[in-house]
């Protein structure tokens, strides 16, 4: 069970602004996903290794070149808000 | 000129062969589009592909031209992948408006091979979806019977293909989204091995997971566009570590090209079919309807008839509810920190007046974001919370690992599975994006394959009610081409 009080918490966390519509139909809904979920504790996985990553290979890195990057105005292009070349952020409080 | 049947492969042909003008054939690729009650596409690209069309028709005869691997051939898009200079959405508000300044890998290899973008196709919101139905512009039709879906989340591609509104068309595929709208719309469609094709500029879904695959209306297509899309990229970590290493083979087709840069399909069919180990496991076609059940077995039966072992299998430790739960939880909880970069700073959807800096992105996410797209970053929070951490995120990450082992002990003895692609055939609009868990459930037959990382093609095998039914065949690790040529097998042997 995941009441709506949780789900306006994780809403938060998550950053997303829920209607109270929207509050009530994923109370019922991720209830019941969460319960078909639980399905997992059926099975004993203790002595199992996770897996990240199927092909199992560790990341590499390239040689640190410099290259060629884009463009301030092109960075820019797609910034709703912007002002004297940076990306306009809202106040932080 | 005759769009319907036409391949790619009959294209650089013909117009290297000046039977036929690309011009034409992109501008009646448009009428088509503009005539169509589909909505496969969310952003056309026309003025552009126009004039590319025009320069392919003027420099044809020039030598690295007629070397050109997809030289005007039509392709169209999905819209979860970055394009240079056309808007990109994932099908979502959010993005609507937005142009990358960059193309993805696959888009550089495509330009580079001459084919011709048609336009950017519809798509579940950010992928997230077996219906198309949860884009914000709207859903897409099944070509085979508008009042139903085409399946998801590459919908538009694969109805696209299906109507003619384009030759080729790229997916992505997270869990089946581009085998289940493949199999809905009676097309070809492959996702390659996990690693195979660089997913530098696909916007990401579940990483772990997603790989950009080919879909096509034939199998030899979808050969050629795998080759182009394959090609190396070392912006993607994963896909460079497994293409310098020379001891792996990941020869992507059997396509060869001549002197004259002309095609050559390079497979001995009898050779082929005679000794193949097919496996079926029965856990994927016990619960599957009827009609798709008797469709499959037909396919498969075809093999055998044709000198192939058939063996009915069990993969006993793959209770496929297991398969799904795992699937679900690992690819919500990468949804959910992937998704966290969409909040209207740099680029997407801004509200007109800020309040402070948390409140102006919920309230940016809370209206930019549509319910599908919402319930699963909510769950991913959730899973990967204080507390629950173990119970959901590493406990499906070790179901996964207990999925992938299941698999390498079925191709220790078979070199290929066959099953259907999915249980059913396309649905209703409507029908079941109330209930998403419903939803979730149908993609049974085609997540184990993401989580395993292993390569499958959905080739269509037959009709129930005149609605495609799709076979599924599954390789191992980098063996894209064993499965290319059973597919090949198969449609000759289908006529």
């Amino acid at each position: 069970m995941i009441r709506k009080e949780e789900i306006e918490h994780i809403g938060w966390l998550a950053r997303i602004e829920l209607s109270d519509a929207e509050k009530e139909l994923f109370e019922k809904q991720l209830s019941s996903i969460l319960d078909y979920f639980a399905v997992l504790d059926e099975l004993d996985t203790e002595d199992v290794e996770p897996t990240y990553h199927v092909i199992g290979i560790k990341d590499v890195v390239r040689e640190d070149e410099p290259k060629e990057a884009l463009s301030q105005s092109e960075v820019l292009r797609n910034a709703p808000k912007k002002e004297k070349g940076y990306f306009k952020s809202p106040r932080m409080l | 000129m005759k769009l319907d049947n036409l391949t790619a492969i009959d294209v650089v042909e013909g117009i290297k062969s000046g039977n036929i003008s690309c011009e034409e054939l992109v501008c009646e690729i448009y009428e088509r589009i503009e005539r169509s009650k589909l909505n496969c596409f969310i952003t056309l690209n026309k003025a552009n592909a126009l004039e590319k069309a025009i320069e392919v028709d003027r420099r044809k005869n020039e030598e690295d031209y007629r070397r050109k691997k997809l030289l005007g051939v039509p392709i169209a898009i999905k819209d979860s992948i970055s394009t240079r200079g056309l808007q990109t959405t994932c099908a979502s508000k959010i993005l609507e408006g937005y142009i990358p300044p960059y193309d993805a890998a696959v888009i550089e290899a495509l330009k580079c091979e001459g084919a011709i973008i048609i336009g950017k196709t519809n798509m579940d919101e950010f992928c997230m979806g077996t219906t198309t139905e949860t884009s914000f512009y709207g859903p897409t039709r099944n070509p085979h019977d508008l009042s139903r879906v085409p399946g998801g989340s590459s919908g538009g591609s694969a109805a696209a293909i299906s109507a003619c509104e384009t030759v080729l068309a790229l997916g992505s595929d997270t869990g089946g989204s581009i085998r289940c709208p493949a199999s809905f719309c009676g097309v070809v469609g492959l996702k390659p091995t996990y690693g195979f094709v660089s997913r530098y500029g696909l916007i990401a879904y579940a990483n772990s997971l997603e790989q950009i695959g080919p879909m096509a209306s034939n199998v030899t297509d979808t050969a050629l566009l795998l080759e182009v899309i394959s090609a190396k990229d070392e912006r993607d970590s994963m896909e460079v570590k497994i293409k310098n290493n020379a001891a792996m083979n990941y020869c992507a087709s059997s396509l060869k090209w001549d002197e004259d840069a002309n095609i050559d399909i390079d497979i001995d069919i009898d050779k082929e079919v005679k000794g193949m180990k097919i496996g079926v496991p029965k856990e994927f076609i016990e619960g599957v309807s009827p009609a798709v059940k008797k469709s499959v077995w037909n396919a498969v039966h075809k093999f055998e008839d044709s000198g192939a072992i058939v063996e009915e299998i069990s993969m006993r430790g793959l209770n496929l509810k297991y398969a799904l739960a795992s699937y679900y939880i690992i690819a919500i909880s990468e949804a959910s920190s992937n998704l966290a970069r969409f909040d209207g700073l740099r680029y997407g959807l801004r509200l007109g007046k800020d309040e402070n800096w948390h409140t102006t992105f919920s309230k940016i996410r809370g209206e930019g974001f549509g319910e599908e797209v919402k319930r699963r970053i909510i769950l991913g929070t959730y899973a990967l919370s204080a507390g629950y951490y173990g119970k959901y995120y590493l406990k499906a990450l070790k179901v996964r690992t207990l999925i992938k082992n299941e698999f390498e002990d079925a191709f220790k003895k078979q070199d290929m599975l066959a099953m259907p692609t999915m249980p059913f055939v396309a649905f209703e609009l409507g029908e079941r994006i109330k209930d998403p868990l419903s939803l979730y459930l149908a993609d049974v037959n085609t997540v184990p394959i993401n989580l395993a990382g292993v390569p499958s093609i959905s080739i269509p095998c037959g009709f129930s009610n005149g609605l495609p039914i799709g076979l599924q065949l599954v390789g191992k690790h980098f063996e894209e081409n064993e499965i290319l040529k059973a597919g090949f097998v198969f449609e000759t042997l289908s006529g």
